[in-house]
């Protein structure tokens, strides 16, 4: 069974009221979004900005209340449940934040910050809660002597791992990962994407990973849904979505990938047109006003999202009519075999390196 | 090509000086040179210096803190000792900047098209008629629909996007010889930022200008660049063109930045990291500063900091293993 079912979700934000606070205008932020998650995988939510990615995450923790749809956690229909079940349900999911310097408590050590879940849901008894931070540092890769430290002692980075440590404190069984990486340099970054891929491994968590970098999701995500204003347009397997996007959305959005290869091979599909408003979707397919392969159809009826029996859904009227999409994703053809060794020797450290300790070259220019 | 470079940057050096006394080492001996036509690709993580050498070519760092040494060779000026006046003559017109806030590098309270007029008198004069059809061709060139009807609007009323493509056309306004693009598609979805990318090769194809991209988007850099010069710590560890640097990086930090991009072909289980910290640049290290992150260091790099060497034609490197295949053959 599935830890997570969400079916049929539906959030319409009011944009405007009348004088009386009779609602004028909705943004419809999410429009009847279903996927589900098994226990220890990865499902990565893609899209443009404010195509509802975010908001659907927050409605899964209920942190918003949504206007329609189920969500089931663990077998328990989360909206029915009271603030007690709530409460409990907290301890099973948490949610990481894109910016790290505004998710941590500035007056607050950072043994106070991962005290508090502890403290809050009764975890461990008051005088075992140091060892217990200690062990939540080490597990981040942080030295446990830094719990007396505030945040603003921390760079980036840390602060990341400070924030995963708080998350982790309560054991969840999910994560909500919300742009993650995204404020982080590039070196840094790969250091957290490691670190939630080795407790994924380690403690069997689940993640529920928005993004807006593509390679960064190739690279994290088993499951893949990618969407656009408010619904999800193609869902299936990471590698097969990166093999072969279907949705002519998708295609555009892997199409764009910015690859470390100069001269890669691809065929840029680049969009024309502005992202229409969610407060007023266009009728029929939400993508038609940009989509090159648009036909009349696509303009009045909406496109159900149809799977093909090995878990790849696609909601488009022409899916099976588009030409082949094999070669849309760039290739980065792979590095150079001199800088794939180059990487390997600076991952294995000094003893990967041959000569270990003396270069003939280094001796006569230093 | 090399003969007369449009832009020349030598052994330019900027310290701020904090209130507290403390001197802050922010760019150390950096030579650049930019032709024209071509597109100079400077790269780096947060702290670099990069978006400061930048801010030194445009004359936009604070005198009273700011010790700037060197030299700036700019189309027969010297950037560092021309007056303020000259200076506000060569902005926004020979010289033009891009930065990776849209939002907040426009003003709030003027129309789009009051901004980019206000350019256009400021260095061309002629009426103000003639300016905003020139606003208007510029708001077209950067394929901002409808612009006839878009110059009148607030920057707040359009998207991220378009507002990038409106400083873009601002930068335009005067056909500058030089462009310096801060992160500029940083802020956008990759569906935006292909469009820009796109653009600012057109624009580059059409008027000959040369660009300065600043970046810490290697994918980014893989597209547009000729050239890359790869800053760490206020220095310059090693330049190449871009098919090199890729090909055959010459030194250890390009290669942990390499690394540690998630890459499309190849699901590696871990990503290189660069373990370690920046080191505190108000007491830069007495040799390589990268040294205490680096996996291939010597004795001999704590010693001394490395020259910047020619490894081979038109690649240069700060590092005394290069050249690194050999490390690894």
């Amino acid at each position: 069974m599935a830890l997570l079912e969400v079916e049929g979700l539906v959030k319409h934000f009011v944009a405007e009221r009348s004088l009386f606070g009779r609602a004028l205008a909705h943004v419809k932020a999410v429009d009847g979004v279903s996927f589900s998650l098994d226990a220890g995988k990865t499902l990565a939510l893609v899209g443009e900005s404010g195509c509802g990615k975010s908001t659907v995450s927050r409605l899964v923790l209920r942190l918003i209340e949504p206007d329609a749809g189920t969500v089931r956690f663990d077998g328990r229909d989360l909206l029915s449940l009271d603030a007690g079940g709530l409460r409990a349900f907290r301890r099973e999911a948490q949610i990481i934040f894109q910016d790290p310097y505004a998710s941590l408590n500035p007056r607050m050590t950072v043994g106070q910050i991962l005290t508090e879940p502890l403290a809050l849901h009764g975890l461990v008894p008051a005088a075992r809660r140091p060892e217990r931070v200690a062990e939540l540092l080490r597990l981040v890769g942080l030295e446990p002597r830094l719990a007396r430290r505030y945040p603003h002692e921390f760079s980036g980075g840390q602060r990341q791992r400070i924030a995963i440590a708080r998350a982790l404190a309560v054991e969840p069984k999910l994560i909500i990962c919300d742009e993650p990486v995204s404020a982080l340099d590039v070196s840094i970054r790969s250091q957290i994407l490691n670190l939630l891929r080795e407790l994924q491994d380690r403690l069997g968590l689940a993640y529920i990973f928005v993004s807006h970098d593509l390679a960064v999701v190739k690279h994290i995500a088993d499951h893949v849904a990618v969407m656009n204003l408010g619904q999800i347009v193609e869902t299936a397997e990471a590698d097969a979505l990166f093999a072969a996007p279907r949705h002519p959305y998708s295609r555009a959005l892997l199409s764009a990938i910015p690859v470390p290869k100069p001269r890669a091979k691809r065929s840029r599909i680049v969009l024309q047109g502005e992202i229409p408003s969610a407060l007023n979707p266009p009728a029929g397919c939400r993508f038609h006003t940009r989509c090159p392969y648009v036909v009349d159809r696509c303009r009045s009826e909406m496109p159900r999202l149809v799977a093909d029996g090995i878990g790849h859904a696609t909601a488009c009227h022409r899916a099976s009519e588009l030409p082949s999409s094999a070669a849309i994703v760039p290739s980065d053809g792979g590095f150079s075999p001199v800088l794939e060794k180059l990487v390997a020797a600076f991952s294995g450290g000094p003893e990967a390196v041959r000569g270990g300790g003396v270069s003939s070259l280094g001796t006569d220019l230093a | 090509m090399s003969a007369s470079p449009l832009i020349e940057i030598s052994d330019l050096r900027i310290r701020f000086h904090g209130d507290d006394g403390r001197v802050t080492h922010a760019v150390d001996s950096v030579d650049l040179s930019v032709a024209n036509g071509a597109t100079l690709g400077l790269v780096g993580e947060s702290g670099c210096g990069k978006s400061v050498t930048s801010l030194a070519i445009m004359g936009l760092l604070p005198k009273q803190s700011a010790e700037i040494t060197g030299s700036i060779r700019f189309d027969g000026f010297d950037l560092l000792k021309t007056p303020d006046q000259t200076l506000r003559d060569l902005r926004g017109n020979r010289l033009a900047m891009i930065f990776q806030e849209p939002m907040t590098s426009l003003n709030p309270s003027f129309t789009i098209g009051d901004q980019i007029i206000e350019t256009i008198l400021r260095h061309r004069g002629g009426s103000r008629k003639s300016a905003r059809d020139r606003a208007i061709e510029l708001l077209r060139r950067v394929h901002i629909p409808s612009p006839e009807r878009r110059i009148d609007e607030y920057p707040h009323k359009l998207s991220g996007g378009m507002r990038q493509r409106v400083m873009i056309a601002m930068a335009l306004a005067c056909d500058p010889r030089l462009l310096i693009a801060d992160e500029p598609t940083t802020a956008l979805d990759v569906t935006l930022q292909a469009q820009i990318l796109e653009l600012m090769r057109e624009l580059k194809a059409a008027s000959g200008a040369a660009i300065i991209l600043i970046t810490h988007d290697l994918g980014v850099v893989a597209e547009v660049c000729d050239e890359v010069a790869v800053m760490y710590a206020g220095e310059i560890v090693e330049r190449a063109p871009v098919d090199e640097l890729f090909a055959t990086p010459q030194h250890p930090y390009t290669v942990g930045l390499l690394g540690s991009i998630p890459r499309l072909d190849h699901r590696a289980e871990q990503l290189a990291t660069i373990e370690g910290m920046v080191p505190n640049m108000a007491q830069p290290p007495a040799g390589c500063r990268f040294a205490a992150r680096c996996p291939f260091v010597l004795d001999a790099c704590t010693k001394a900091p490395p020259p910047l060497v020619e490894i081979s034609s038109g690649h240069l490197s700060r590092c005394i293993r290069a050249p690194l295949e050999l490390l690894v053959s």
